[in-house]
């Protein structure tokens, strides 16, 4: 691999300009009357049917990141650590199926953008809500940064990026970043709307072609399974045990089962996740969805075996600056295995499939901070124009972040704090979704459990070491659980411990006779669809408790 | 306002239904649906259940296959499940709009969806 590979270069260039065009163009696109409001920028004007909404969370969910971590992780260290990814994605619907209804019927009710919105409104702690707001925005900084790394990795095998000039090096990823961020700032959320059609069409396209094609070029699929099987017995010279599960051995089965049911329970905490759901025009739209998302567990499955087939095609990642990179090893296995101009449309479907989750992802945080932060603590009576106005600055402010993030640190960094945000997004699971249910939950139990599952998780994930890489810190997602003894992810542990404290607190704050908050919603809110009304908000503030300074 | 409101004209003529309810539904159907969605789950849990490498097929390790086969078994289960929760509980048009609950907080324990 030495030079710039020219032909993939100009398709991946044509394209992206492409979807650039579409993305400014997306304004006009079932134009609102007025783009001043978060309901129309934040939330695309609540207004997507099922195929909308399926593109749109189909490319909002299955990140360039995971594109370029799971066959990784297939690669690197087998099918625990990566394969794992297509129980998680299949239990992740009917999980989903249960309790998003719910929150897409009190959200159209009574207006809620944001998890925090709900939580402020269910439990009325200000308190609450600014933890849950707080987790969201943190959890998603750094995976808006990841979605670069998947960019990076393109950049990378088609040969940019090398030079040992700061500037250079970067520029292709300023450029792409500077104009995602322009088109999201004008478009708001019909922006990767319509990426996302292009973006998925692209990812099935290339996936397909690849998974048919390259298996028989190595051998057929005998000759995939019988080298990764080979290369995950072989010991590890570090610690002689062996490279990785070609199946999950019986050690390995709690880890396998928890990284699926955590990670399930997770995705549909983080605010982008909730912005697309809560920008469906009904509520069946999104329990439709639910049905047929799993079409992009089943791709998600085919690119991870993608890893294994570059076990047997003998696949080399190796990063411009010398080193081996797992990372590269699918961007690496389609330079090496098919023309330039078809490596091409993948490293763009690749790069494009950065650009929707990172556009969703930074409209979320940004509507995050606008509702739970700005609104709440700061301006009390801001007007939905304003709103619109800060979330769309915040939205820069946060891309730019990202992109400081992964060039001035090391992009380890951004990898550590995602599996950190995993972690901690999970904590925010009980008060948002068991609060769709029941308020039973005091508000300050609830607050306890969070604090004491966001200590016990970031201790934990700090903790766990890999000498294979050789660090003491953030080795991975996995550790011994309490009690049972058998690996399992670290998330899961702190979950249950945050229920714990919950329950244990509610039992005694119901004792002791502890104060709750108002509730402002009503059990019917729970059940209502597209044509009920929403609730008007009363001119005076429904929870008068703290008054604003 | 995005929506309108004229949806569902028929249903809930009466002004005097009380929204601080859990709309009417057919507790039995509720209840297959929910074992619906709950199987993929256990069976995707169940990891000692299909962690080998035979039956084969294709070439495939069970592992593999057995997984991708729950893809659309599940996909199937939850779009039956939907169309079950669609009968179960009808939709209740909330047509007299109040639906103002300040004032009353009082506990609201064991809803269910």
């Amino acid at each position: 691999m030495s030079g710039i590979d020219g032909t993939a270069l100009v398709v991946l260039v044509v394209l992206f300009l492409l979807v650039t065009v579409m993305g400014f163009l997306a304004t006009r696109w079932r134009r609102p009357t007025s783009m001043e409001s978060l309901d129309e920028w934040g939330l695309g004007g609540r207004s997507f049917g099922t195929w909308v909404t399926w593109f749109l969370l189909g490319g909002d969910l299955y990140t360039a990141y995971t594109f370029v971590a799971v066959p990784a992780a297939m690669f690197g260290a087998g099918a625990v650590s990566g394969f794992f990814a297509v129980p998680y994605t299949i239990v992740l619907y009917p999980i989903i199926f249960v309790f998003m209804g719910r929150l897409w019927s009190v959200s159209h009710r009574h207006g809620y953008v944001t998890t925090a919105d709900f939580v402020r409104g269910r439990f009325g702690s200000r308190g609450l809500s600014l933890a849950v707001a707080v987790t969201g925005f943190l959890a998603t900084m750094p995976y808006i940064a990841l979605q670069l790394v998947g960019i990076q990795a393109v950049l990378e095998v088609i040969g940019l990026g090398g030079g040992s000039n700061v500037i250079a090096k970067d520029l292709p990823l300023f450029i792409a970043f500077a104009l995602l961020a322009a088109y999201t700032y004008s478009s708001g959320l019909r922006a990767p709307a319509v990426i996302a059609f292009v973006k998925d069409t692209l990812i099935y396209l290339v996936i397909i072609i690849a998974i048919v094609y390259l298996p028989s070029k190595v051998g057929g699929w005998d000759a995939v399974f019988s080298a990764a099987e080979q290369k995950m017995a072989k010991p590890n010279p570090v610690d002689g045990k062996p490279t990785g599960a070609f199946i999950p051995g019986a050690q390995a089965q709690w880890a396998y089962a928890t990284l699926g049911l955590g990670s399930a329970l997770a995705l549909f905490m983080y605010p982008h996740s909730i912005t697309a759901s809560l920008s469906a025009s009904s509520r069946n739209t999104i329990r439709r969805n639910a049905a047929i998302l799993p079409a992009y567990s089943f791709v998600l499955g085919l690119l991870a075996l993608l890893g294994w087939v570059a076990i047997a095609a003998g696949t080399r990642p190796i990063g411009l600056d010398g080193k081996p990179n797992a990372q590269l090893v699918i961007p690496q296995l389609f330079e090496d295995s098919f023309p330039s101009w078809f490596a091409g449309v993948a490293f763009a479907a690749i790069a494009i499939g950065a650009l929707v989750p990172a556009a969703i992802m930074s409209i979320a945080a940004a509507n995050t901070f606008t509702r739970n932060i700005y609104k709440e603590w700061l301006k009390p009576d801001a007007t939905p124009k304003q709103e619109a106005k800060v979330s769309k600055l915040v939205s820069l402010v946060v891309k730019a972040f990202a992109l400081v993030f992964v060039l001035a640190l090391d992009k380890q960094n951004a990898i550590n704090f995602q599996l950190l945000g995993g972690i901690w997004i999970l904590q925010t699971f009980p008060a948002v979704v068991l609060g769709l249910y029941t308020r039973w939950l005091h508000r300050w139990a609830l607050t306890a459990g969070w604090a004491v599952g966001m200590v016990y998780g970031t201790w934990q994930a700090w903790s766990v070491a890999n000498p294979r890489a050789g660090i003491n810190h953030f080795g991975g997602s996995l550790d011994t659980i309490p009690i049972i003894g058998q690996m399992g992810y670290i998330a899961m542990t702190a979950f249950v411990i945050n229920l714990l404290v919950a329950v244990v607190g509610t039992l005694v704050l119901r004792l002791a006779k502890a104060p709750e908050g108002e509730d402002e919603t009503i059990r019917g809110d729970y059940f209502a669809d597209a044509g009920d009304p929403r609730v008007e908000k009363v001119a005076q503030p429904i929870h008068q408790e703290a008054p604003n300074p | 306002m995005t929506t309108t409101d004229q949806a569902d004209a028929g249903g809930g003529r009466r002004d005097e239904v009380d929204h601080d309810t859990v709309p009417p539904a057919r507790t039995g159907l509720l209840v297959v649906a929910g074992v619906l969605l709950a199987v993929p789950v256990v069976a995707l849990l169940w990891v000692s259940s299909y962690s080998r490498v035979e039956p084969r097929l294709w070439g495939f390790p069970f592992f593999i296959w057995y997984q991708f086969l729950w893809v659309f078994l599940c996909s199937a289960f939850t779009y039956t499940a939907y169309r079950i929760v669609l009968v179960a509980r009808p939709h209740r048009p909330m047509v007299d709009g109040s639906g103002d609950a300040s004032g009353d907080a009082t506990n609201r324990t064991g809803e269910r969806s």
